[in-house]
């Protein structure tokens, strides 16, 4: 009676490695991402002085005469991530609290799969709601409002990263154990101080994740900003104007015709180097907090 | 010390229902200020909720109803106009598995007098706290470390500070001892006899040498029923019902 | 009233504008779903019907339609599904059941997690560089269907993950005590009793690439062509970037056209997301305990 199966073994080994090649593809996938953004725009540095590239103020790669500053982009950028911060943290943050500390099961089960179904719409439907809905009613407001401008873009993004904060968040206020909020309430203390100066001090790694990832997700938006907040890269901190975004500009160039192998093309790579590098930092660094956080009860 | 003395806390009649299950079936439980009352009997027979019914925790949990009147100093803790912050800032907690707030020691203690607006004399009200609970001595030197870095017996005392900061005239204690080893459970009970002086103590414990040790009064609970209650002495050497004596003989439970 | 007294009306006043305050935003929050599809709907709904959906795109609003984008989107949709599920689905397999716990299954780990956060334009620019020009497939479907893929393959990874892992130990210790070899026990138990799981997050998986607009820019599907695709090497659009084009149009006609589209691509995820819902409610029924 043979104890061994050489037949069988070999078509596990295949399989074995065939799974492999599968899961290899991810990280093939990182080091393409890595490697077409650093070859690209180390032809782009050979070109164009890294300095100029970082700190330069104006960004006209397209027009005579041509500059390659991206500043103008990156407070674009920046004007977008603002606005969407001021939006999607507070309330995220207050719906998360209302949500963990106050809502009973019957008003979670409604509220929770309507969050869902807002983070699950595509952004070209922001990116319409933009245009269509809030930058109208910002023109009514505040007449100096450009057509296109940072602000309605700004807003139309926090909407839509807001449900994403809210379930981080909400994770995290139900992650403190309820033996905490028992004893805080046992010593005579109101809903209010409990949450407030108990629950959410207890969370705060978790929510500030959350955070640092809502941030991360509004700077990688491209549609919406495409759509409302223009083409004109512009370095100011009014959100009433129009600019340009670095995910904007990305777009702009590929709905052009940009040859291979130009200079202009190869700002394409650049500005989706910086993009890519910006992104990624803050979510390790929002791994990083979530990983330091679990420890906390311990 | 097995007198009754004023009644402080009385239980009427009271029913706990968790929706359509019975928990406490008419209890009336009279408890006598400055003595220590405890509450046995086997797992599920009610004792935590009844205790937990006494200020008012029992609000947090959907569905729950109670009927019967719970009265403290002849106030009824339920009553509509009744603020359960008030109940609780009269009647303190310390709950089975010891629960600080992530904060150092000093401001475990110091937190619910600053948020009731007793600021003033902090130190001293802290310290005093602590001393209560005979944790001082141990805790002096470090009182702004994490409380999270003490032991577990030394945690359990930190919240008997915790809830004794606000001089509350009751303190319930919901089995303190269960998560604590035989050394700790020593030293608490130990401080109980102390605290009797100033406090009225309702412990809930499954443990019948600790009650018969502790308490001044007993009272056994078997399915939500309060089956016996008296002083101590006499409900362990000469219990009047049958159940009791099947209990505290070991015969069940 | 004693100070204490007061103190404690103060506090329950604020407790209970807290509690308002946080109900009011939260209602805000919700109400906003509630505008976006009024809007949408008050909009588009009179310019759907039969012509809107079997007509190609013009410069005249009342001939324009949506064929050539429900055409591209469905092509889309079938290719990316074809190469993602198999990979995604796949290496799952590998990192639950194959791999050793050590250094290279972490580092794949945490890898994968980081291409969940990667931007869809990065992904974009990556199907630009290698699938458009290094491969030469230009402005084809199939480069289109290969980016997607690659924007999609670590949301079906976690998820398969996810539900491969819910499958209890003892499943599997049953089928190897039977003399199963791995991938037996994979094929003929660990993955049926996953299925629920996996298939709902590779639903999940695809909606969200149909939603996707910026990597199909970037890799050159059309914003204006009148007709179908008729092979995986065609040039094609999608739904979105129909909508994007309609929407960035001025004039007022078009945006209604654009709310059309809209209400269509709204409907097929409403029709993929309740699938889902359903396939997870029918799969918690049959669990292996």
């Amino acid at each position: 009676m043979r104890l061994t199966r050489t037949r069988g073994r070999l078509l596990e080994q295949v399989l074995r490695w065939l799974f492999f090649a599968c899961a290899a593809i991810s990280v093939l996938t990182t080091l393409a991402v890595v490697g077409v953004l650093s070859i690209e725009t180390f032809n782009f540095f050979q070109q164009v002085p890294a300095a100029d590239f970082l700190f330069g103020t104006r960004w006209t790669p397209l027009l005579e005469p041509k500059s390659y500053g991206i500043l103008p982009l990156l407070f674009g950028t920046t004007l977008i991530v603002i606005g969407a911060a001021i939006v999607a943290l507070p309330v995220g943050l207050a719906c998360a609290i209302y949500l963990s500390e106050y809502a009973g099961a019957r008003t979670r089960d409604v509220v929770k799969p309507i969050l869902e179904i807002l983070a699950g719409i595509p952004t070209i439907v922001y990116g319409f709601f933009a245009i269509t809905f809030v930058t109208p009613i910002l023109r009514t407001l505040i007449p100096s409002t450009e057509v296109f401008n940072a602000a309605s873009a700004g807003i139309v993004v926090g909407i839509m990263v807001l449900p994403m904060v809210a379930s981080l968040c909400d994770d995290a206020l139900r992650a403190v154990p309820n033996a905490l909020r028992d004893g805080a309430y046992s010593l005579g203390a109101t809903s209010f101080e409990v949450t407030a100066r108990i629950v959410v001090p207890a969370s705060l790694s978790g929510i500030f994740a959350a955070f640092v990832l809502a941030i991360s997700r509004a700077i990688g938006e491209t549609m919406a900003v495409t759509l409302a907040a223009g083409a004109t890269p512009n370095l100011t901190l009014n959100p009433l104007e129009s600019i340009q975004t670095m995910t904007a500009y990305i777009v702009q160039v590929s709905l052009g015709d940009t040859p291979a192998g130009t200079l202009s093309y190869q700002t394409l790579f650049a500005v989706g180097a910086v993009l890519f590098s910006m992104t990624l930092i803050l979510n390790l660094i929002a791994n990083a907090i979530m990983n330091r956080y679990r420890d906390v009860y311990e | 010390m097995t007198q009754p003395s004023e009644v402080l806390l009385q239980a009427n009649a009271v029913s706990i229902a968790y929706g359509d299950q019975l928990a406490v079936n008419a209890v009336t439980l009279p408890i006598y200020q400055q003595r220590i009352t405890s509450i046995i009997g086997p797992s599920g027979c009610g004792k935590s909720t009844l205790l937990r019914s006494f200020n008012r925790m029992n609000d947090f949990i959907d569905q729950v109803t109670l009927t019967g009147k719970v009265t403290f100093n002849d106030q009824n803790v339920y009553a509509s106009d009744a603020d359960p912050v008030a109940v609780r800032l009269n009647i303190g907690m310390v709950f089975q598995k010891p629960n600080p707030f992530p904060k150092t020691i000093y401001d475990n203690v110091a937190w619910a007098p600053k948020i009731n607006g007793r600021r003033d004399n902090m130190d001293d009200r802290v310290e005093q706290a602590l001393r209560q609970a005979a944790l001082w001595d141990e805790v002096k030197d470090r009182l702004q470390e994490s409380a999270l870095n003490l032991s577990g017996g030394q945690q359990q005392r930190l919240c008997i500070a915790r809830a004794l900061a606000m001089n509350p005239l009751v303190l319930l204690m919901d089995e303190p001892c269960s998560a604590l080893d035989p050394v700790s459970t020593a030293r608490i009970e130990d401080l109980l006899f102390e605290l009797k002086e100033t406090l009225t103590i309702v412990i809930v414990t499954h443990n019948m040498q600790q009650a018969a040790r502790v308490s001044d009064f007993t009272a056994f609970m078997e399915n939500g029923v309060l089956i016996e209650y008296g002083p101590t002495e006499t409900l362990f050497t000469n219990p009047e019902n049958k159940r009791t004596e099947e209990y505290v003989t070991g015969r069940f439970g | 009233m004693t100070p204490q007294a007061q103190l404690l009306k103060k506090r329950h006043r604020i407790s209970a504008a807290f509690k308002l305050f946080c109900l009011s935003v939260t209602c805000l929050a919700v109400s906003i779903l509630g505008i976006l599809i009024l809007e949408v709907t008050l909009l588009g709904l009179p310019w759907l019907n039969a012509d809107f959906l079997t007509s190609f795109p013009s410069r005249f609003p009342e001939k324009a339609g949506i064929l050539a984008g429900l055409a591209g989107t469905l092509w889309l949709v079938t290719l990316t599904a074809a190469i993602a599920i198999p990979i995604g689905v796949l290496a799952a397999v590998y990192l639950e059941e194959y791999a050793k716990p050590g250094r290279v299954a972490t580092l794949i780990t945490i890898n994968i997690a980081n291409l969940a956060g990667v931007p869809s334009i990065v992904y974009g620019i990556l199907g630009l560089a290698i699938f458009v020009r290094f491969l030469g497939l230009e402005r084809s479907v199939l480069a289109g269907a290969m980016t997607m893929s690659l924007l999609i393959l670590p949301v079906i990874i976690i998820a398969s993950r996810e539900a491969i892992k819910a499958v209890p130990s003892s499943l599997r210790q049953v089928a190897f005590a039977l003399g199963a070899t791995r991938w037996q026990v994979t094929r003929d138990h660990v993955l049926p009793q996953a299925m629920p799981g996996i298939l709902t997050g590779v639903i999940l998986a695809l909606s969200r690439a149909i939603g996707e607009t910026a990597p199909l820019i970037m890799i050159g599907a059309l914003t204006y062509i009148a007709f179908v695709p008729e092979g995986p090497m065609d040039e094609f659009t999608a739904l979105p970037i129909q909508i994007y084009n309609w929407t960035s149009r001025p004039q007022e006609a078009f945006h209604e056209l654009a709310s059309a589209g809209i209400i269509v691509l709204l409907l097929v995820l409403l029709i993929m997301n309740a699938t889902a819902v359903w396939i997870r409610y029918r799969g918690s029924k049959n669990k292996f305990k």
